[in-house]
């Protein structure tokens, strides 16, 4: 069946996410809530000596889009800095979506998104998805 | 089970000319007959003033639609307009009771009961009371079939230091049915205080609150077929008396002086500020709505569609349906969870053909931690309903399963 929202990429995604289980000691990890819907998702990360990505995990649940988000940035950020990491903006999941994302389904695309940010700013990002964007400049992050 | 029980009992709702509308979350909030939109409207258009101390025509007309309606109100549930106080909701009855009637009745090291599957509306005013006067929650479990153990209730109760047993008369989530009566006879038996929280039973059933017994019971007017804004407090004359006022203001007092006020009587010492007139008139006229179908065949109905949803539902491979197996258990609701796919994700499948759904926690995160679940998708059903409408889900879910279900 050919479906704009739950294409194929997505569905695949959701169904088999990559760098999704458990991580023992992580050098950083957050967790957050979508309590809409219930999605719980947690982040883990471990960086090298010069905060840079070197591997990533999730955990938790929810439905495809929130899973699918956070199976597809997990690619995409190994190697990544935790300055630049902390930068991201909701392009960076929209893109990788690549469909129409309805009010309702925001935040489900961009809690995986919330808690990587938070992660590397190492406070909840104050960043409220259906805000106005900008990512939470770095001169704020309390690494 | 006739099959009269499963065509609409009545279809009068303005809404339901949508066409295609497959409107299953009664639950979250009623859709609205056209004879209580008629009389919000008749009593705007052609009787509206303000209530209490009128003195021309206009006025004392209002205020007598308003007096006969909140008498119809009480009437309907079998209990007196003095013990009938009008809220904005269920929400703000249940505050009512939790900051007028707790902190004199509740104090350190007592127990507060509720079970595992309240809504949060009759959660959190009470987890407040208890932290602000040193008192403890004691949760009634829900089984595997979502009902609780009256064994448990008389342990609870053997120490003597429960003050207040709060209990859903219908599950939001589950649809079981709380044996309602036992519990408030226990609770009484053993000097607690009870409140009933209605907000899923009182359209739907036979409710007579003075049958019950319980000296708080709950519900709200836009679950019921009237309009929002309007939610009822039912409470027992001697502990209303004894209470303090809730909010203060205009309309709850009898005389203001510069040093002191004395209050008004029942029930508008707790009614500070103009009351939903338009909405209790609304509601008036809804529950002569649900009285005219009859409300025994209103459940019957309801009972019906239950048990259809529940035969065709678990039929269905992958789906796990929540609460009490038997329709009679229940009210007019169905939880369920699909194996391939997220509630979320159930929803916005099943509304795209315009079958109207809920997914979420429905506002009982308590008891979806204690199911293991994140969420569920949930059907609720009303006299406008019919087997279609289950059997329009049922094709739907089709879609979910197309989409989610091959691995
Ligand atoms: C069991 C139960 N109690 C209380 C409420 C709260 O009703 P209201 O939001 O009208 O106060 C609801 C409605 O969602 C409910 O289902």
């Amino acid at each position: 069946m050919d479906d704009a929202l739950y294409r194929e990429e997505i569905l695949e995604h959701y169904k088999r996410p990559h760098n999704f289980g458990p991580m023992e000691n992580p050098d950083r990890e957050s967790f957050d809530t979508n309590p809409l819907c219930g999605d719980e998702l947690r982040v883990m990360l471990k960086v090298d000596d010069n905060d840079v990505v070197e591997e990533v995990r999730f955990e938790g649940h929810g439905c495809a889009i929130s899973q699918a988000s956070a199976s597809m940035i997990s690619d995409e950020i190994n190697g990544m800095k935790l300055d630049d990491l902390a930068r991201l903006d909701r392009s960076a999941i929209l893109d990788l979506l690549g469909i129409d994302i309805s009010a309702t389904r925001m935040k489900c695309a961009l809690l995986s998104l919330k808690v990587l940010k938070s992660a590397a700013i190492g406070t909840l990002a104050d960043w409220e998805p259906d805000t106005a964007d900008a990512a939470r400049p770095a001169g704020g992050a309390q690494l | 089970m006739t099959t009269a029980s499963h065509t609409a009992l009545a279809l009068d709702f303005p809404i339901l000319e949508q066409e295609g509308l497959v409107y299953l979350d009664s639950a979250a909030t009623s859709q609205k007959p056209r004879v209580v939109l008629d009389a919000l409207e008749d009593f705007l258009a052609h009787h509206n003033a303000n209530v209490h101390r009128g003195v021309y025509p206009l006025a004392i007309d209002a205020d007598t639609r308003f007096s006969a309606a909140r008498a119809q109100i009480a009437a309907f549930v079998g209990a007196e307009p003095a013990e009938t106080i009008i809220t904005k909701n269920a929400t703000e009855a249940i505050n009512l009771v939790r900051y007028s009637w707790g902190p004199q009745n509740v104090g350190a090291g007592d127990a507060i009961v509720l079970t595992e599957a309240e809504h949060h509306s009759n959660i959190v005013p009470w987890q407040q009371l208890c932290e602000e006067v040193g008192a403890e929650l004691r949760w009634l479990e829900v089984d595997d079939e979502g009902m609780i153990s009256l064994g448990q209730l008389d342990e609870f109760l053997a120490d003597g230091r429960v003050k207040m047993v709060a209990v859903t008369h219908c599950s939001n989530v589950l649809g079981t049915i709380n044996p309602v009566e036992e519990v408030v006879a226990r609770a009484r038996a053993a000097g607690a205080a009870s409140l009933i929280d209605g907000s899923q039973a009182v359209p739907h059933m036979a409710v007579n609150v003075d049958a019950i017994g319980a000296d708080f019971y709950v519900w709200t007017g836009h679950k019921a077929y009237g309009p929002t804004g309007i939610g009822l407090l039912h409470g027992r004359r001697e502990l209303l008396e004894a209470m303090p006022p809730f909010l203060t203001g205009g309309d709850m007092i009898k005389t203001v002086s510069f040093e002191a006020t004395t209050f008004n009587e029942l029930p508008f010492k707790f009614e500070a500020g103009t009351p939903p007139i338009a909405e209790t008139v609304a509601l008036g006229a809804a529950v002569d709505f649900i009285s005219g179908l009859g409300i025994d065949r209103v459940r019957a109905h309801e009972e019906a569609i239950t048990a259809y949803a529940l035969s065709q539902l678990q039929a269905i491979p992958g789906l796990t349906v929540q609460g009490p197996p038997l329709a009679q258990q229940r009210g007019g609701l169905v939880s369920f969870t699909l194996d391939c796919a997220h509630p979320h994700d159930v929803a916005e499948i099943l509304g795209r053909d315009q079958v109207c759904v809920r997914a979420g926690h429905h506002c009982t995160q308590p008891l979806m931690k204690k199911l293991g679940l994140g969420a569920t998708t949930r059907a609720s059903f009303a006299v406008h309903n019919s087997t279609d409408d289950v059997d329009a889900l049922v094709g739907s879910l089709g879609n979910v399963i197309e989409i989610f279900g091959e691995s």
